[in-house]
């Protein structure tokens, strides 16, 4: 290929060059004038959009949660407290793929598959997808240590340090103190919203529920600047949460632990309260559970177990159990004659171990009957009537008193009703008449319904907690407190905090302090007398009467579950594990000046002086125990002084 | 054909020789364009400092590789043009071999295959050479013909650029492919193509650009295309860089937040902060007043580049000067469009301000070869 034969013109070419390069050269220009254009369009016109925008990127204001008040017992020993736990957040924003990385942290960590579910879970219900979210409660070390190794495959992820509810003693106090659970959308309806953006958890349970609004403080606030992958760098302006204010409550640990171990896990129920204010000294429900488990997760075979377990360990039988008083109602219909005038403290019958109604054929039977022996307490006055447990006596009685008048009486002592001033939604039990009989069965007021209302049978139906005030209102000779968890807020009070609240206290009337004084004094003999030979016992003296080195006045009882047909024995063997009678004790101690009264229930448990009475002994013995070895350090105190 | 070439160029019409010969000449350096490069390199390390973050590693490499450029640029002045003259076709065919080399046994970095390896000692990317290599053989080829140039000769440089430009884009690597056809395609603008032709190659692209897109552009490419239009289309994903590296620059205001105080950039909003987009830093750190210096200064090295490419002393050197010129620019003009979102995403350093060594090196050789073509003049 032979070039052109054209002799190059230089001049011609420069010239050529010259006009080219120009003409480029303006088109340089103008170009970089685009460039300048577009400068003055991002950075001026615009500026501020660009600018907000930055910011936003940078800035991240985050709520912050307020650390939940904490619940002190009685001794200030911590009830519930917040822990420290390790948690992984997700900010679901920052995060590419979400689904994968799930996949990724659940092999990473060696999730379980409920954790997993529940991770997937909490990402698809999240409110905001631009703040981190909890979504593994506690990590282990191990677990901390593997995150931060892959971080940088996993945008979006973040270690957070936050407090959780925690309870030391777990099921110890479960149904008294209760439990958070993790909020939901539901009570996010309920709740103030900007006050709860940042709380993952709400009391759902017992104190915990009813003073959330205390226990709860006011959420705090943060700026702070974040990278690029969603992770704190610095924190540029904050306003503190405002931790929630700490709770003091009348309970006693100590007895608490007392009353589980006297249980020994059989089902029931123990309420012991200071009759002076109403303070609850312990509130026992057996089985119980681990509020933990409801902070940091459970497996789904756990929740399984705990919710449909026959044994129903999540329901509170001390505030909500509903059951027939039994015999420990006795006092009550003794007190209502006495106040009625329907009989004396020297009026006596014949108990012959069965009553009839007049022109009746049905036998309603003395508790100690048998095919063998027809039972009966022979001749009884109140007195006897109560330390004997006469059902005859109370079935006559009973049958005496006009249905309204002994309704109207009861009630004064907190039956049928909720009495508490803390507990949430506490059972106001069943105290039946006639009106009530008419609306709920259709039937009139028959007078056997009188007359097993005479030993708290029938429809009458109680909860362990009313019947704990039953036995501090015939502490108090009369005077009725309400049942009350919290004793002071934030600051511990000095002293005991235990004078009474007149407030909250009403009078029984129609009957006389020498009245009061002779139910005690019968009451007294339930436990105290002893070695009188067959028949002349007090009921419980036997089982925990005889070493006793305080005054002690209680009522057992013992509640049918099934009714026993005409002529047959109750017989345990035969009857299924729920059909048997329920054991009750009522108590109170020191009968002068008494500073405790309880209610023991064993569910299905058999007699009540055999088996609810040694658990009320051994809570007593508990509280008089304390009692004393304080008296002792107080002496001595003194003595040094 | 050397020697007729060497004859012809000799001519009487050189009227720099008549010049008064400085220091600076007899050391073929044009202390103007230095100073120029100098400014920029030296603004460039400033807003790099901010770039890197506190790698100091980094930045003394960045700084090592500046020192070896300057060494490159001098001798590359020394060189006298007829020197590259004959190099050219030599230079082009080892180009090319190199380019099929990493066709079959190049090193694949982040999906393309781009780079070439002698395992313990270096590796470079052959596609870089070309940038210098294609328009030397455009300029070499057209030098001892009649400008401007017919029709045929026009259709054999279009041959010599769009070879090496189809294989770099094969690797892929578009945006590299694109700068070495316009390096190619600027020599052949200074020698004179018709502006007529040019503006039907315009429209006949224009008009093929639905086969473009349909044949030639990966996924990938197409989707950077779109993502130009509505970055907020896929803001976690294509349209990332492109909405941080906006919201950096636009963030900066009149006078920038200030040097060290960018937040896009220190808290890894800002994506490739180091490399191609050191424009946003820039942009965000140091406003609006400061990138309006920066491309400044690149406007005086074009026209001082062009100045001298018009006072070279022969047909080849014009013309190499000026296509280098003109390369500089485009890179300027694609990175800092790209970065403040005019063009689609494609990998373009900013001149001598980018974090990295082959592309500072090779374009101080482009100067060095301009300074070259002005001050050698005896040849």
């Amino acid at each position: 290929m032979a070039p052109e034969l054209s002799i190059k013109d230089q001049n011609r070419e420069v010239e050529l060059f010259v006009g080219r390069a120009t003409t480029l050269f303006v088109l340089v220009v103008l170009m970089l004038g685009l460039l300048v254009y577009r400068m003055l369009e991002l950075q001026l016109w615009n500026h501020d959009t660009y600018k907000s925008r930055s910011d936003d990127n940078r800035i991240r204001v985050q709520t912050l949660a307020p650390p939940r008040g904490l619940i002190f017992d009685r001794n200030g020993r911590l009830l519930a407290d917040n822990q420290n736990a390790s948690s992984l957040a997700l900010v679901i924003d920052k995060m590419p793929e979400p689904s994968e990385s799930l996949e990724r942290i659940g092999s990473l960590l060696e999730l379980t598959n409920t954790q997993r579910s529940e991770m997937i879970a909490r990402v698809e219900s999240n409110r905001r997808p631009d703040a981190p979210l909890v979504v593994v409660d506690s990590l282990t070390e191990e677990q901390v240590a593997r995150l931060a190794v892959n971080r940088h495959l996993l945008p979006g992820t973040e270690v957070v340090n936050r407090l959780v509810r925690h309870y030391p003693y777990a099921e110890i106090a479960a149904h008294a103190v209760g439990s958070v659970r993790r909020l939901s959308d539901e009570d996010l309806r309920r709740v103030d919203p900007v006050q709860y953006s940042a709380t993952e958890f709400i009391g759902k349970r017992g104190v915990e529920a009813f003073y959330e609004d205390t226990l709860h403080g006011r959420v705090g606030y943060q700026k702070a600047e974040s990278d690029a992958l969603g992770r704190l760098r610095q924190t540029l302006d904050v306003q503190s949460p405002t931790a929630g204010k700490d709770l003091y409550l009348h309970l006693d640990i100590d007895l608490q632990f007392a009353g589980v171990t006297a249980l020994a896990g059989r089902r029931g129920a123990v309420v012991a309260l200071d009759p002076r204010n109403g303070g609850v000294l312990a509130m026992v429900s057996q089985p119980a559970y681990d509020p933990n488990f409801f902070v940091t997760g459970m497996s789904e075979a756990v929740f399984g177990s705990l919710s449909t377990s026959k044994y129903v360990p999540l329901f509170n039988r001390a505030t909500n159990g509903q059951y027939a008083p039994g015999s420990t109602f006795k006092p009550i219909v003794g007190l209502a004659g006495i106040g009625l005038n329907a009989t004396t403290w020297d009026t006596v019958i014949e108990d012959r171990g069965a009553f009839q109604l007049p022109g009746q054929e049905r036998e309603y039977r003395d508790w100690a009957w048998t095919k063998d022996n027809s039972g009966g307490q022979g001749t009884v006055d109140l007195r006897r009537a109560i330390y004997r447990s006469s059902n005859v006596y109370f079935y006559d009685l009973a049958s005496r008193i006009p249905v309204q008048d002994l309704v109207d009486f009861a009630a004064q002592f907190g039956l049928g009703r909720d009495m508490s001033v803390d507990i949430p939604s506490a059972g106001s039990g069943l105290l039946p008449d006639p009106v009530w009989k008419q609306g709920a069965k259709g039937l009139p007021w028959f007078p056997g319904d009188s007359v097993n209302m005479g030993i708290g049978q029938g429809d009458l139906l109680a909860t362990p907690l009313q019947m704990a005030v039953v036995a501090a209102t015939l502490a108090n000779r009369g005077r009725l407190v309400q049942p009350r968890m919290m004793r002071g807020i934030d600051a511990p009070k000095s002293g005991d905090g235990e004078s009474s609240l007149p407030s909250t206290q009403i009078a029984l009337e129609q009957v006389s302090t020498q009245d009061w004084e002779s139910m005690v004094a019968a009451l007294e003999d339930v436990v105290h007398r002893g070695n009188q030979g067959f028949r002349g016992n007090g009921t419980a003296w036997a089982y925990i009467g005889q070493d006793i080195d305080y005054r002690m006045a209680g009522k057992s009882g013992t509640a049918q579950v099934v009714e026993i047909s005409q002529g047959e024995e109750y017989d345990e063997e035969t009857l299924s594990e729920f059909d048997r009678k329920h054991a009750w004790f009522i108590a109170f101690a020191p009968v002068e000046n008494p500073t405790i009264a309880l209610a023991v229930l064993v569910e299905n448990g058999g007699g009540g002086s055999s088996v609810a009475a040694p658990v009320a002994r051994a809570v007593i013995d508990a509280h008089m125990q304390k009692a004393e070895s304080k008296k002792v350090a107080q002496q001595e105190m003194l003595v040094q002084r | 054909m050397i020697q007729a070439d060497f004859q012809r160029t000799l001519s009487p019409y050189d009227s720099a020789a008549t010049k008064p010969s400085r220091w600076y000449f007899r050391l073929h350096i044009d202390p103007i364009l230095v100073g120029l490069l100098t400014v920029v390199i030296v603004y460039g390390l400033v807003v790099l400092r901010s770039a890197v973050d506190g790698n100091e590693a980094l930045y003394t490499a960045q700084i090592q590789r500046y020192a070896i450029a300057y060494v490159v640029l001098i001798v590359a002045a020394q060189i006298p043009p007829n020197l590259y003259l004959r190099i050219s076709p030599l230079v082009y065919v080892v180009g090319m071999i190199l380019l099929l080399l990493v066709l079959f046994f190049g090193v694949s970095v982040k999906g393309s295959q781009r780079w070439l390896e002698i395992p313990g000692l270096f590796r470079f990317q052959p596609s870089e050479l070309m940038k210098l290599a294609v328009p030397m053989a455009v300029a070499w080829y057209l030098q001892k013909r009649s400008l401007p140039p017919s029709l045929k000769y026009t259709a054999a440089c279009l041959g010599i650029m769009t070879l090496p430009a189809l294989l770099i884009g094969r690797q892929p690597d578009l945006g590299t492919s694109i700068l070495v056809f316009g390096a190619g395609f600027s020599v052949l603008l200074l020698a004179g193509l018709s502006w007529r032709l040019v503006l039907w190659a315009g429209l006949a692209i224009s008009a093929a650009a639905p086969l473009i897109w349909q044949f030639v552009l990966e996924g990938y490419q197409r989707q950077r295309v779109l993502t130009l239009f509505d970055p907020q289309s896929d803001p976690l994903g294509a349209g990332w860089n492109i909405i941080q590296s906006t919201t950096a620059i636009g963030s900066g205001g009149l006078f920038g937040k200030g040097l060290f105080q960018g937040s896009q950039s220190y808290l890894d909003f800002l994506p490739e902060a180091r490399t191609d987009f050191i424009v946003a830093v820039m942009g965000e750190e140091l406003g609006f007043v400061g990138i309006a210096f920066l491309l400044l200064i690149y406007l005086l090295i074009i026209a001082r580049g062009l100045w001298l490419a018009s006072q070279a002393g022969s047909t080849f050197g014009r013309l190499l000067a000026g296509a280098f010129v003109l390369t500089f620019f485009v890179y300027v003009f694609v990175n800092v469009a790209m970065v403040s979102g005019i063009l689609p995403v494609v990998g373009v350093p900013l001149p001598l301000v980018s974090y990295g060594g082959t592309s500072a090196i090779t374009l101080m050789a482009g100067f060095g070869v301009i300074m070259s073509v002005r001050t050698h003049k005896a040849w």
